[in-house]
């Protein structure tokens, strides 16, 4: 006779054989019982945080900045509603998680029992797939399953949902053997044609862009080196979402920075007119296309992604690869080098114009700003942080709004996983809870959450988290009073009537340091900002830097109101040619 | 600036909207018509007949299939995000006019008049191949199948003759000759 498990049991047996080593949770009374079991399994340590959505954004941090899946543990009812926001904010970004999450007795399920909630109905349009166990017979298959939907194929949130009664149940416990076919849902079936096609576009290209995302970053490591590789190889510029920084070198000559509606002049202007585009992972957000019927509009277009329903779901591309990113990439690099020898050299002549255009575009220094010596402007504030952390393994967070995109465009990131910000959703609250989760996967790693001063109140309770388990994450305040992106769009589509964006009575982020147990920094004066960075760096435990900059800065370059990517408006400094209407700009 | 007041892009000209039979194999399981039903809803595809019941006792599995109008692009769409759900496990499209393929709908007409009107009615309804399922001598119940609009035609004309309750099922499909889906 095998021996029995209860459901709890099976909950940790299952983790243990997925090597999960931490879980990021908050009890309540649907899933004591799983509580109760922690004790006797020592490889997996709880996370304790203090919100359950800071728990959903901590396993994202982990997730996004070790490659592996986060794992969540919330309770029923409001356990699993503050949960949404970070299934979601996953959802979007393909972020792997798995939420187990307590549910009322099967008895009471459709009662309005105290605590329940219909959290497989509630969770279904913000997750991969859901389940509800209501035997505990299937407790086993359906939490290996839920491992492998969020983390095969484009990764992304699953949860299970765990009646009480079921944690109790007995039930046998085997290891599955065999990874059960999800009714094929793994797309890695791509052919010799595809690439050869992509390669007779690169080859005739004479204006091409690689225009890289998230997807590379999901791809692994490995799918970064690749395509450092394929983008040394042809000599082509790239740009990148938002997402996905870093897995091309922020500081090489071939990238041209991110692109889309707060990207660079060179890198909107290039996606504008080149002859072949290269989507590697991205999928055509609409903050990256700007106006549809002008995106692009003289290009070849070819997307390479995993998710075939990404393909012609925004811009109907002329060649589509349903694939993984690094496999893409590795079969194209092996059969560049196998069919054309001197195609490197003979292709970067033919691109030669198509770089001098780019010069003349990047001479624009459309991230230049007027720099000031009575207040910090916060791009001085980033571009500083960057200069005296680059030296070392740093990981950014965000929060989301203009803090976010400075960061973006100021902070430049050499290798994948180290940026991890809320893009799809816009989670404002994001920031701060990634942090704990990615200090958590990397103790080592200096962790910097680059924040605004409205959104880092969203989930400011998570500082408790970070002092519990003596995580010295560094929040980085941008503080301007302001919801700065709201008061942004504001001034330019509202006539600058300033509704409700302004922060009145915001708290002293230094006595909340204090109160909270860590350490508090601020700076007024650009000239003392060095030394108190440095500060911030050296101290061993967390600390919240509240640098206050210029209240009225804003985040140029922008493209605005559904316009084109070559109708961008540029900085201040650039003031005179913001009235040139559309026309005289695609002269440029 | 511009005069729209937001920094969404505008709507784009699509394509010309056609109806579309979508059929999918799922899993009969707890949960899975809202997962196929919620995908329209939550992006914004519209459903004008569905019909579901489970087709395969042993491996589990239901035949679901959907009436839905869209441009090319939002056809392929709806087809590429079913195909993504877990308990989905083939998909297939056809227009309306396709020749290949029947669609059938199925009417059950309640006509309460007098045993003159109800002859009328079922003649009216002869092309149709009526079956009378129930009959009393001032009621009857008639069951027949046809095309969405042929049973649209017939509620108009039974209508003066004593129709006072209609019940329809959603389109069903079936390819003509020896091809099967897939």
């Amino acid at each position: 006779m095998p021996k029995l498990y209860t459901g709890a049991e099976i909950v940790f047996k299952c983790l243990e054989d997925q090597k999960v080593e931490y879980i990021f949770g908050y009890p309540g009374g649907a899933v004591l019982p799983i509580y109760d079991e922690l004790k006797n399994h020592s490889s997996i340590k709880h996370i304790l945080v203090r919100h359950e959505q800071g728990a959903g954004h901590a396993a994202e941090g982990y997730a996004r900045s070790s490659g592996k899946p986060g794992v969540v543990l919330v309770t029923s009812g409001p356990g699993a509603t503050n949960v949404v926001t970070a299934l979601t904010d996953a959802y979007m970004d393909s972020v792997p998680l798995v939420c187990i999450s307590g549910q009322v007795p099967t008895h009471l399920i459709g009662t309005d029992a105290f605590q329940e909630c219909d959290t497989t109905g509630i969770t279904r349009p913000c997750t991969k797939h859901n389940w509800l166990v209501k035997n505990i017979d299937d407790l086993p298959r359906i939490l290996h399953e839920a491992f492998h939907v969020a983390t095969s194929g484009r990764p992304g949130p699953v949860l299970v949902d765990i009646p009480k009664d079921i944690q109790f149940a007995k039930t046998k416990y085997s290891k599955p053997k065999f990874e059960k076919k999800l009714n094929g849902k793994s797309h890695n079936k791509f052919s010799q044609k595809e690439i050869d096609q992509l390669i007779d576009l690169i080859t005739k290209a004479k204006k091409p862009i690689f225009y890289t995302g998230g997807g590379v970053i999901n791809s692994g490591p490995k799918a970064s080196e690749a395509l450092r590789e394929l983008v040394h190889l042809t000599g082509f510029p790239i740009t990148s979402t938002l997402q996905g920084l870093g897995a091309y070198p922020g500081d090489d000559h071939q990238f041209l920075g991110m692109l889309g509606m707060h990207g660079t002049y060179e890198a909107n202007n290039a996606m504008h007119d080149c002859d072949l585009l290269i989507n590697i992972g991205a999928r055509f957000d609409d903050r990256i296309t700007g106006k549809i019927d002008e995106f692009s509009p003289k290009s070849k277009k070819v997307h390479i992604d995993i998710d075939p329903s990404s393909i012609n779901k925004i811009i109907k591309v002329d060649l589509s690869v349903v694939g993984d990113v690094y496999e893409v990439i590795k079969s194209t690099i092996k059969t560049i080098n196998k069919k054309k020898i001197n195609f490197a050299k003979s292709n970067k002549q033919q691109i030669s114009n198509w770089w001098q255009q780019i010069q003349k575009w990047r001479s624009k220094d459309s991230l230049g700003f007027t720099n000031s010596d009575v207040t910090i402007k916060p791009q001085f504030a980033v571009q500083r942080l960057y200069e005296l952390t680059k030296n070392q393994d740093t990981y950014i967070t965000t929060e989301v709004g203009q803090h976010q995109m400075w960061a973006a465009q100021h902070y430049k990131f050499n290798k994948p996983n180290r940026w991890m910000t809320s893009g799809g959703l816009g989670t404002m609250g994001y920031g701060l809870p990634a942090a704990v989760g990615v200090q958590i996967a990397h103790p080592k790693k200096l962790v910097i959450d680059i924040a605004g001063e409205a959104s880092v109140l969203m989930t400011m309770q998570e500082m408790s988290t970070a002092i519990q388990y003596n995580l010295p994450i560094k929040i980085f305040i941008l503080n301007n009073q302001y919801m700065g992106m709201v008061r942004q769009w504001q001034e330019l589509l509202h006539e600058k009537n300033y509704s409700e964006s302004y922060s009145e009575a915001l708290p002293d982020f230094i006595k909340m340091a204090e109160a909270y147990g860590c350490k508090g920094i601020k700076a007024t004066d650009p000239s003392e900002l060095d030394e108190k960075i440095q500060e911030m760096i050296d101290y061993d435990g967390p600390v919240i830097f509240d640098c206050h900059v210029d209240p009225t800065e804003n985040c140029f370059p922008m493209i605005p109101s559904g316009k084109p990517h070559n109708q961008m408006i540029l900085g201040p400094k650039d003031k005179d040619e913001n009235k040139i209407t559309g026309k005289g700009k695609s002269l440029v | 600036m511009a005069k729209a007041k937001s920094a969404y892009s505008v709507p784009t000209k699509g394509g010309k909207p056609d109806t579309h039979i979508i059929v999918v194999w799922v899993d009969n399981e707890a949960g899975v018509l809202a997962r196929v039903v919620g995908l329209f809803s939550g992006r914004g595809y519209n459903i004008e007949s569905l019909a579901v019941a489970e087709i395969d006792f042993k491996r589990n599995i239901s035949r679901v299939t959907i009436v839905t109008t869209g441009t090319p692009q939002v056809i392929d769409q709806i087809k590429l995000q079913l195909k993504k759900l877990v308990p989905v496990h083939k998909v297939a499209d056809f227009k309306r006019e396709d020749k290949r393929v029947i669609f059938k709908e199925m009417a059950l007409f309640k006509i309460v008049s007098s045993e003159k009107n109800i002859k009328k009615s079922l003649n009216a309804c002869k092309t149709f191949h009526p079956v009378i399922l129930d009959k009393t001598n001032k009621s009857a119940v008639i069951q027949i199948t046809a095309l969405r609009r042929e049973i649209d035609l017939m509620m108009k004309k039974l209508k003066p003759l004593g129709l006072v309750s209609a019940s329809r099922t959603g389109a069903v499909a079936m390819t003509r000759g020896a091809d099967i889906f897939n």
